[in-house]
């Protein structure tokens, strides 16, 4: 049979890494092809070559068994590729039909398009209502959006970016559902995760990728969870410690009925919200992200501050009126999501980002920065949490996206705070690394300090804290312990509360 | 062959020294091409624009009472543009630090006294401090734009001056003439030799240009203004106050602004008129940019733009050329003097095709 699709030996590099090396790989129609690999393997920048959005340096690109000289996302169309990217480009103002209405050619007759949409979803399991307004969807449903907004073109083959990262257990079964039927169909997949059991679950053949090389071929569902994850990480994996919680008697960190609007018009509102974290354990936040997650995290670390001082109590003070400044100095420390721009000063050297939060830690004297103290600072974070960098001098846009997160969270840890929040702890960090994040997070609430982890990774939550709550359309669940409860637990958790106004009236009859 | 741009890793040190000189050597290049299709000899255009002006020691005493205002006030107003707090309204602080100054020298009860010059000094970079504070209050209590506010606070400036020396404040022995009363002696800064005009007030701007670099380079403070110019969000996260931010940066260059003005009246000026400023205040934002908001750079840029005004001057005076001219070519320099700029951060590539 004829692939539908062939790579060979693609190169394609970037200043200063290589993304791709001499990869090859060939997919049969039909075919749910994995791309396996860590984060930062190469698997997006392989994606975008594919889809045309990329040019590579080197190599070739075969479709039904004729060469792509000229390669560029609209002859992709042409010849039936299509590609869901992992962060959507809808326009969130608009509805449905009209976000899909800008991507299909052909006439502008919206009725008639809204009457195929429903048809077509309907179809593959996956209504949506053509004429809802985008920013009134949940993740899991934009995503059917621009995977619905792809099978309308009738595609050959389709591109999957990390499609699951954004969803809730639940609906990932019926998304690998859907992906099945059209792959007995006859259209080919191409499924990009770094998901073991995603891959074993769903795919006929994986690629496993490192460091931008093909490491392995094989096919999941005869190979054993080892020996894919060998392939992609290439040496044996570290182990995790994590000893029993020790919790102190008074929580370190308290909220009570914290309710605050959203921050603009697509944040979402929180409603009564209450948790408590003891020094000693490490408490999980689990959700679907935007829902007020973000809300939630600004307003526990004081970039926003709230009118009622006695809703966030920090060591048993009344603090929802403080700010991110007077908070650090009653013992909180905080890694935010966003490392460039929000944890970290993109164009300003390590040492500088060392003053950033560390400068009550003596790296300020008489109103002037201590160099020499920042740099040593700078080098022990380098050097205590293996951050590959140039030195104290590097600029922080300089490092990749896993050392800087090792080096905003080595710097928070290094203040030894007695209340740490954390988000997003290892997005985007390779396994290695995210494995000592995890355990430095471990060894830190151990020692007696009060964890709050917010994350999207329901297998990281489940790794390392002691406690669960989950999030959703602004509201908080009472806790969980972890060894009493389930992924699917949470899911339905993550579900219950939101996802538009169908879900809020079985709310109401639930209260 | 297709040329890419690629942003460097790092920012390149052999450019940011190579940067100015390839500038200067691209805009002689243009300049004498530009000069010889509009037939004057390039070389002794050259000659007129950048040598003639300064090599006498009144052109070299010209140069610096002119680079000094200019200096002073791009160092002042760095401190916020390095925040991204975008004060364009140094004329106008001039203006009224110049007003607030001669007022004090005027009216001072004893106009021998040896108070005069200090007193004129805080006045002048009080009132400059004043007319910049309100702008600042705006912008944090109201988040008003302070490029706006700034900007229009200057044409108040500029009548309220007009309404003084054509009203209360014109000198009553002064033929009618829109201007006041000469300042006594005590109030004016003595020449260093009475045949030129530079006077000691440029010691005022070298004390200012080592306040700035240690300011932005070394205190705590300015390395706060620096986080919330770079990355807003980081400076939220780190807990550093935004209005603080917008009160120190529109300070810092209402009081530079406020001190140059003061020092014009106290100096080559000696009174007030409806004009007492060929745009010190407008040039001061190139300056500050030229100079890449930071102290050294902002003094040759200073002395640059300086020569410019003067080498305009002169070749127009010396060899006729239109004063569109002259503009034009300050333009040219400007240009490559940023363009070049461009390459500390990226670079070109060729792609290697085998």
């Amino acid at each position: 049979m004829i692939p539908r699709l062939e790579l060979r030996s693609i190169t394609k590099s970037y200043p200063g890494t290589v993304a791709n090396d001499a990869v090859s790989l060939s997919i049969l129609p039909g075919e749910i092809h994995a791309v396996l690999g860590e984060n930062g393997a190469g698997k997006s920048t392989l994606m975008k070559i594919i889809y045309g959005a990329a040019q590579a340096d080197s190599g070739e690109i075969y479709c039904d068994g004729r060469r792509i000289e000229a390669h560029n996302p609209a002859i992709s169309r042409s010849l039936g590729i299509e590609m869901v990217y992992q962060h959507f480009a809808l326009f969130e103002s608009v509805s449905v039909v009209e976000n899909i209405a800008l991507a299909v050619k052909g006439t502008f007759d919206l009725g008639r398009l809204a009457t195929e949409i429903e048809a077509l979803s309907a179809r593959y399991g996956m209504p949506i209502d053509p004429h809802r307004r985008v920013h009134d969807l949940s993740v899991g449903e934009r995503q059917r959006v621009e995977i619905v907004r792809c099978l309308l073109q009738s595609p050959k083959l389709l591109i999957l970016d990390e499609p699951t990262s954004v969803l809730t257990p639940q609906a990932v079964v019926k998304l690998f559902g859907t992906l099945r039927q059209l792959a007995s169909e006859g259209c080919s997949i191409v499924y990009i995760s770094h998901k073991l059991d995603e891959v074993q679950e769903l795919c006929d053949t994986a690629t496993v990728l490192r460091n931008g090389k093909v490491t392995g071929t094989a096919k999941p569902k005869e190979s054993t969870s080892l020996e894919l994850a060998r392939m992609m990480v290439g040496s044996q994996l570290p182990e995790m410690h994590v000893s029993p919680s020790a919790p102190s008697a008074k929580p370190l960190l308290e909220v009570r009925g914290l309710s605050a609007p959203a921050r603009d018009k697509y944040g979402t509102e929180l409603t009564d919200v209450s948790l408590e974290v003891h020094g000693g354990e490490i408490v999980g936040l689990a959700g679907v992200s935007g829902n007020g997650q973000a809300e939630l995290i600004a307003l526990l670390s004081g970039e926003r501050t709230h009118p009622r001082a006695e809703t966030i109590l920090i060591g048993g003070r009344p603090s929802g009126h403080l700010s991110a400044g007077e908070r650090r100095k009653l013992g909180m420390a905080f890694v935010p999501e966003e490392r460039l721009g929000r944890g970290a000063v993109p164009p300003h050297a390590l040492w500088e980002n060392a003053v950033l939060t560390a400068h009550r830690a003596g790296l300020v004297r008489n109103a002037l920065v201590d160099r020499r103290r920042a740099g040593d600072f700078a080098r022990r974070v380098i050097e205590r949490f293996k951050v590959k960098a140039n030195g104290p001098q590097a600029s922080a846009q300089s490092l990749s996206g896993g050392n800087l997160q090792k080096f905003i969270v080595g710097r928070e840890l290094t203040l030894e705070p007695k209340i740490l929040l954390v988000s997003q702890p290892t997005w985007g960090v390779d396994v290695g690394a995210a494995a000592f994040i995890r355990q430095t997070l471990v060894d830190l609430s151990r020692a007696g300090a009060a964890v709050l982890v917010v994350s999207e990774e329901l297998d990281e939550l489940f790794e390392i804290c002691d406690r669960l709550l989950v999030i959703s359309n602004g509201r908080v669940s009472p806790p969980l312990i972890r060894k009493q409860t389930n992924r699917e637990e949470i899911g339905l958790l993550m579900t219950r509360v939101g996802h538009g106004e169908t879900r809020r009236t079985e709310v109401a009859l639930e209260d | 062959m297709r040329l890419r741009i690629e942003q460097r890793q790092e920012p390149s040190a052999q450019m940011r020294i190579a940067a100015p000189v390839i500038a200067t050597a691209l805009t002689f290049l243009a300049g004498s091409v530009l000069f010889a299709a509009l037939g004057y000899d390039p070389l002794a255009t050259l000659h007129a624009f950048f040598v003639a002006p300064i090599n006498s020691i009144n052109g070299l005493s010209e140069w610096l009472l002119k680079a000094s205002p200019l200096i002073l006030i791009a160092c002042g107003l760095a401190v916020g543009f390095r925040a991204n707090i975008w004060n364009i309204g140094a004329e106008g602080q001039l203006i009224i630090g110049a007003i607030a100054a001669c007022g004090v020298g005027l009216f001072y009860p004893n106009p021998e006294s040896p108070l005069l010059i200090p007193l004129m000094f805080l006045a002048g970079a009080g009132a400059g401090m004043a007319w910049a504070a309100i702008p600042a209050f705006l912008r944090a209590r109201m988040n008003t734009n302070e490029i706006l506010v700034t900007l229009m606070l200057t044409y108040i400036a500029t009548l309220l001056l007009s309404f003084l020396v054509h009203g209360p404040w014109r000198d009553p022995a002064g033929f009618n003439y829109p201007q006041t009363a000469l300042l006594p002696a005590a109030a004016m800064f003595e020449p260093f030799d009475y045949s030129y005009r530079l006077n000691p007030s440029i010691f005022i701007t070298a004390v200012a240009v080592v306040i700035m670099w240690l300011f932005t380079d070394r205190s705590f403070l300015g390395y706060k203004m620096s986080v919330s110019g770079a990355a807003p969000l980081a400076a939220r996260y780190a807990g550093f106050r935004e209005s603080s931010a917008v009160w120190t940066g529109l300070l810092a260059g209402g009081a530079a602004a406020g001190i140059a003005g003061m020092a014009e009246v106290a100096g080559p000026l000696g009174q007030l008129s409806p004009q007492i400023s060929p745009g010190y205040g407008f040039a001061a934002i190139i300056v500050a940019f030229i100079g890449r908001l930071n102290a050294f750079g902002i003094v040759l840029g200073g002395l640059l733009m300086s020569l410019l005004f003067l080498g305009g001057e002169t070749v127009q005076m010396t060899l006729g050329l239109p004063a569109a001219l002259t503009r034009i070519f300050q333009g040219i320099l400007l240009f490559f003097l940023l363009a070049a700029d461009f390459f500390i951060y990226y670079r070109l590539r060729l792609p290697e095709h085998a």
